[in-house]
């Protein structure tokens, strides 16, 4: 015993020797994001500045996301309401101190993640009990409830037409002629790089190592000394957190709040997004917030380009994306249910099987 | 009063619908361990099926057979094509890949019948009976009651007193031995799957001509009130569904008749929220069956 015990100081170090060098590779990365974005924001004519700003507010939500249900093995399909909470934070906020410089909207956006953060944690609390389906029927409920809120509470968040948000215009600083869309596309990968820096650094702690543990093995967690019901909640309230950031990210971009821009779906194509990328993944979760983005997107100009009528066009512009997603949900579930992340797993051991064979 | 007398009426009708659907979640539950939540999706693509044949033959009820037949047929190609293949290590695949089938859903029935609401016609009058100057039920209502009990005496008998009902019960209980001892195990579970399709449809084809109207996304809210209903009762118990159906419309018709039909669907999650955390077993399940 007192040989282990000798010996256990000197592990110690170690451990945090590898925890800095890992800070400092994500620091290193993130600044590398950092400069690619504000190249690109160069580069890239106002309307892709607008849609790089959104993937940066998306990013915020799928890699929040990512962690509580690829990590933490809990689903949630509330995190477009959890959204909806960060966005009429930041709506209502904003408002109130517009025109007091730009320093209003820091503090609305720090407002939008405690609030946010705040009902994650009333919903995580109940979370933390439920499993499986029923913990997905109680986050649909959440997300179902959005617009009955907005409506029933109308004289706050004026019902189904919502609020618009007051956005000072780029710092003078920056030219008279800086671009809306490029400042933008900054404020939203600001937000979406410390919200990566922060989620990277947490999985990689001890408490990281707590989410798998708890979600491999729920007793076994236990044993270890873990407390189950707390990393569940504190899950769930750190992706609540992130969730209320991207929420409040995508008011800022469309300078208008309304339940209809939370719908079901969101939380559906979220939950695509995910898992897609591979579930727990935060560079998966940038694949898929990209592709939140640009499948409409593509979708779009492709029925632009078939020779239908305007009504039909309409029709398959809004819905094609969805059909796309579904299917490419249900395919990578049956197909690869540990998300296109199992993929790379899978080489190695193709490339073991090839001699064995010839062996 | 009369207005308690008359929503409480109102209450059993919708509580009677929502019965039907929690139940038809139930048969799946019970069948498959999977809670579809693609239910609410299949019932929206058969009642579309079912009012564009009424409206195109100019007969309901042919409509209203066709919405049921299309249950069965897409219950048990749902269950065939994609169910069957779900790797069932995780209970999240199974709620994944519905969500996924609620997106095509949905993106079809949008392409095919475009994104606005429909009105939907009822096949009886829906005004209320007036009884000593009580408002009390509508022809429509009475429909809702006799197809639902009609649905659930089916059920029980199907069940109890025959012998697929006994293969499928084995099936679900006992997958491995009922297989050795000649049960098609397979079949049953696309037979479940059918029928839990075909009743949900019902569902449909009986709530849609309220105030829902037509559209994609008509059933979200009900299916939500379904999944509550069903796990009031416990997602193990038939009878704890119709009984959590009856509650929850009774919820649902004081609420929005007493503080307005906008907090019908808060009121909803409140009740979700409280009995999973106050009484996680349901009234009538056992709490096992949470944790699976």
């Amino acid at each position: 015993m007192t040989d282990l015990r000798e010996r256990a100081p000197a592990k110690v170090p170690t451990e945090k020797g590898k925890n800095a060098l890992s800070l400092y590779r994500h620091l290193a990365l993130m600044l590398l994001g950092a400069v690619v974005i504000l190249a690109l924001s160069y580069a890239l004519p106002p309307f892709r500045n607008y849609q790089l700003a959104t993937v940066g507010a998306y990013l915020c939500v799928t890699a929040g996301l990512t962690v509580l249900t690829g990590l933490n093995g809990q689903l949630s399909l509330g995190h477009g309401a959890l959204m909806a909470v960060g966005a009429y934070t930041l709506a209502m906020t904003q408002n109130k101190l517009a025109g007091q410089g730009q320093w209003t909207l820091l503090v609305a956006v720090l407002a939008a993640i405690v609030v946010t953060t705040a009902v994650g944690a009333v919903v995580g609390l109940a979370a933390a009990r439920l499993r499986g389906p029923y913990l997905a029927g109680l986050t649909l409920a959440v997300a179902v409830v959005v617009p009955a809120i907005a409506s029933t509470f109308d004289t706050t968040f004026n019902s189904d037409q919502g609020l618009s948000v007051s956005v000072d215009p780029p710092p003078l600083a920056l030219g008279y002629d800086f671009p809306y869309e490029r400042w933008q596309a900054w404020l939203a990968w600001a937000g979406a790089l410390v919200t990566l820096l922060f989620l990277a650094n947490l999985v990689r702690s001890r408490f990281g190592r707590n989410l798998t543990a708890v979600r491999d093995d729920e007793a076994a967690a236990r044993l270890a000394g873990i407390n189950v019901a707390r990393t569940q909640v504190m899950a769930f309230v750190v992706s609540a957190a992130c969730a209320g950031l991207g929420g409040a990210l995508i008011a800022v971009l469309s300078q208008s709040v309304s339940p209809g821009a939370f719908p079901l779906t969101l939380s559906l194509f979220l939950l695509m997004a995910i898992v897609i990328g591979g579930l727990g993944s935060l560079a998966g979760a940038l694949w898929g917030a990209v592709l939140l983005v640009v499948l409409p997107a593509t979708t779009h100009s492709l029925t632009d380009s078939f020779d239908v009528s305007a009504a039909v066009a309409q029709r398959l512009e809004g819905n094609l994306p969805l059909a796309i997603f579904g299917v490419v949900l249900i395919v990578v579930m049956l197909a690869f249910p540990g998300g296109i992340a199992s993929l790379k797993k899978f080489l190695p051991n193709a490339k073991k099987l090839l001699p064995k064979r010839k062996a | 009063m009369d207005r308690f007398i008359f929503l409480t009426f109102d209450g059993l009708s919708r509580g009677a619908v929502y019965a039907a659907f929690a139940l038809s979640l139930v048969l799946i539950w019970r069948a498959a361990r999977i809670v579809n939540f693609a239910q609410g999706a299949m019932a929206v693509a058969t009642a579309y099926a079912g009012y564009s044949v009424a409206t195109a033959t100019g007969s309901y009820w042919l409509g209203f057979a066709v919405a049921l037949v299309g249950g069965l047929l897409l219950g048990a190609g749902v269950e065939r094509v994609v169910m069957r293949f779900v790797d069932h290590s995780s209970p999240l695949n199974g709620v994944v890949v519905a969500l996924g089938l609620v997106l095509v859903i949905q993106a079809v029935l949008g392409m095919i019948y475009g994104n606005e609401f429909r009105p939907a016609g009822a096949p009886f009058s829906r005004d209320a009976f007036v009884v000593g100057g009580v408002a009390l039920l509508s022809r429509f209502d009475l429909w809702v009651f006799a197809a639902v009990i009609a649905v659930v005496a089916l059920l029980v008998l199907l069940f109890t007193r025959t012998a697929v009902g006994l293969r499928m019960r084995a099936a679900a209980f006992a997958p491995d031995v009922s297989r050795l001892l000649g049960v098609n195990v397979g079949g049953m579970l696309t037979l479940g799957w059918a029928l839990a399709a075909a009743v949900g449809s019902l569902a449909g084809m009986l709530v849609i001509p309220t105030e829902l109207g037509l559209h994609p996304n008509a059933m979200d809210i009900v299916f939500v009130s379904a999944f509550t209903a069903a796990v009031v009762g416990g997602l193990d118990s038939a009878i704890g569904a119709v009984v959590g159906g009856v509650i929850v419309g009774l919820l649902l018709s004081y609420v929005s008749g007493y503080l307005g039909a906008t907090v019908a669907p808060i009121a909803v999650l409140v009740l979700l929220l409280v009995v999973l955390l106050g009484r996680p077993g349901g009234l009538f399940g056992s709490v096992k069956a949470r944790a699976a």
